[in-house]
């Protein structure tokens, strides 16, 4: 069950992939405080490193790009931030993609822990460059806490992919009767 | 990689690395246009029309389950609060009986000076939100905005002192930046002696900074300091912070002082947003016959 080997699985729909990225930006807009607000995860980027390893025709470079705007905006940080560190991390999930896919999804969270890092580490680039005081080395603790939740995220979409397929198929068999 | 590749079988756009120029192209263009021209305001604003509901509706879970705490609050809690809320109450209204006949006395003082009137303060009454999701600026965000006549620039404060500027303005809500965030300046006097200076965040919760402060100024751990008023925008005498820590080492031209901040919005959830000043600041005085002579200290 541990194992994302890939199954010859029909790609889950755009409007399915659409919902999933609201909600997560959805969950990047609560409201947290103190430390909660330092370790909770950057949702949009664990889907979009979903998205972009299972469905890359789907996601790509210029999704990551506006969902980080909107990120940039929601957050009231430097417009261009969070566009920048995603349009990177998700080129580098493109490369390294058939060599992720070939792990079990354990495996994979040690992959998407350095690629949140990275996006982590080129926000803190480009703050710094603005003259922003570093936060502290807490700062970086989200994108453990991000990779923790890596394999229950995947295992999660996977199935519901699965059941959302299903419907997919109810559905387009109703109307194409 | 791209030279060795075979010509593609299918019609797929741009190569990768031909739009990650492009994507980080645009994104270094945003930044540069945000942060050095402040070109994007209004595009930033009308983005936010559509982020701030998504924000209340996220914002709605957590209030409530605050409020459905609130509701069990333990009676004896709610007991003593009421108590040292009494007694409060009785201290302040003694000092309000007294204020007033200070108020007056200066009133009248000020006029046998020939000095500007102070003027009246009109307070917005405002309440916390959420703290700023940015972790490298220290904001929060409060729920009253350009309907209620909110401004950028006006000051907030709770009921010890000062805690923040409003910076930014949406209908609903604004951002106020706290007085510890990194290069916010508060133009401050100490009381004990009425040295003026100014105090920086340094970026960290609960640390301010004052720097360019001589080696032989007169400040002392434990001085108060409040506003000076001098800048105009801060009403005078509210306090900010008391002085924590000054290190004097001959070596430096400077002293190296660290004040503590005497509010803070971690201990309530109202603050009060202050009326940005209703007249013009003060005209400037006419240049004083000989120069003034400073009591210390060459720089």
């Amino acid at each position: 069950m541990a194992s994302a080997k890939p199954t010859l699985t029909r790609p889950a729909s755009g409007r399915f992939v659409l919902l999933t990225l609201i909600l997560g930006l959805l969950l990047n807009l609560l409201p947290w405080s103190g430390l909660t607000k330092l370790l909770w995860p950057d949702c949009i980027a664990l889907l979009l490193l979903y998205w972009v390893i299972h469905q890359p025709r789907e996601i790509g470079l210029g999704a990551g790009w506006f969902l980080g705007l909107l990120m940039d905006i929601a957050d009231g940080v430097l417009f261009g931030q969070h566009a920048l560190a995603y349009t990177l991390m998700i080129f580098m999930a493109q490369i390294l993609r058939p060599r992720i896919q070939m792990f079990s999804f354990w495996q994979q969270a040690l992959y998407v822990f350095g690629l949140l890092l990275i996006s982590l580490v080129i926000m803190l680039v480009t703050r710094l460059a603005f003259g922003a005081a570093f936060p502290g080395p807490l700062y970086f603790a989200s994108s453990l806490f991000g990779a923790l939740l890596w394999p229950s995220l995947s295992m999660l979409l996977h199935l519901s992919q699965h059941r959302n397929r299903r419907i997919d198929d109810t559905f387009t068999n109703l109307v194409n009767k | 990689m791209i030279d060795n590749a075979p010509p593609p079988f299918f019609k797929r756009g741009l190569a990768p690395t031909a739009r990650l120029a492009i994507f980080s192209g645009l994104a270094l263009f945003l930044m540069v246009a945000d942060g050095h021209f402040h070109y994007l305001n209004t595009l930033r604003n009308a983005f936010a029309i559509v982020i701030n509901p998504l924000q209340h509706a996220m914002n709605a879970p957590v209030r409530l389950s605050a409020k459905v705490g609130d509701f069990f609050v333990a009676q004896g809690r709610l007991k003593s609060e009421n108590a040292d809320l009494k007694e409060q109450q009785l201290i302040l209204t003694g000092k309000m009986l007294q204020f007033q006949d200070l108020q007056a006395e200066n009133v009248q003082l000020r006029h046998l000076l020939g000095a500007i009137p102070r003027y009246a303060q009109h307070t917005t009454l405002a309440e916390i939100l959420y703290s700023g999701r940015d972790p490298f600026a220290r904001k929060i965000i409060v729920d009253r905005g350009s309907l209620h006549g909110v401004q950028p620039g006006q000051v907030v404060a709770d009921n010890i002192g000062v805690i923040g500027q409003v910076t930014r303005v949406s209908p609903a809500v604004s951002e106020v930046t706290l007085i510890t965030d990194k290069d916010q300046a508060v133009p401050v006097q100490n009381v004990r002696n009425g040295l003026r200076a100014v105090v920086f965040g340094s970026g960290e919760p609960g640390v301010l900074d004052m720097p360019y402060m001589s080696f032989s100024a007169d400040l002392q751990p434990g001085d108060q300091l409040v506003t000076s008023g001098i800048d105009g925008l801060y009403p005078p005498g509210l306090p900010v912070a008391v002085i924590s820590k000054v290190e004097r080492n001959a070596a430096y031209l400077f002293a190296k002082i660290s004040c503590t901040p005497s509010a803070g919005p971690d201990r309530q959830r109202q603050i009060l947003i202050l009326s940005a000043l209703a007249s013009a600041p003060p005209p400037l005085p006419p240049p004083p016959e000989s120069p003034v002579k400073e009591s210390h200290g060459k720089r």
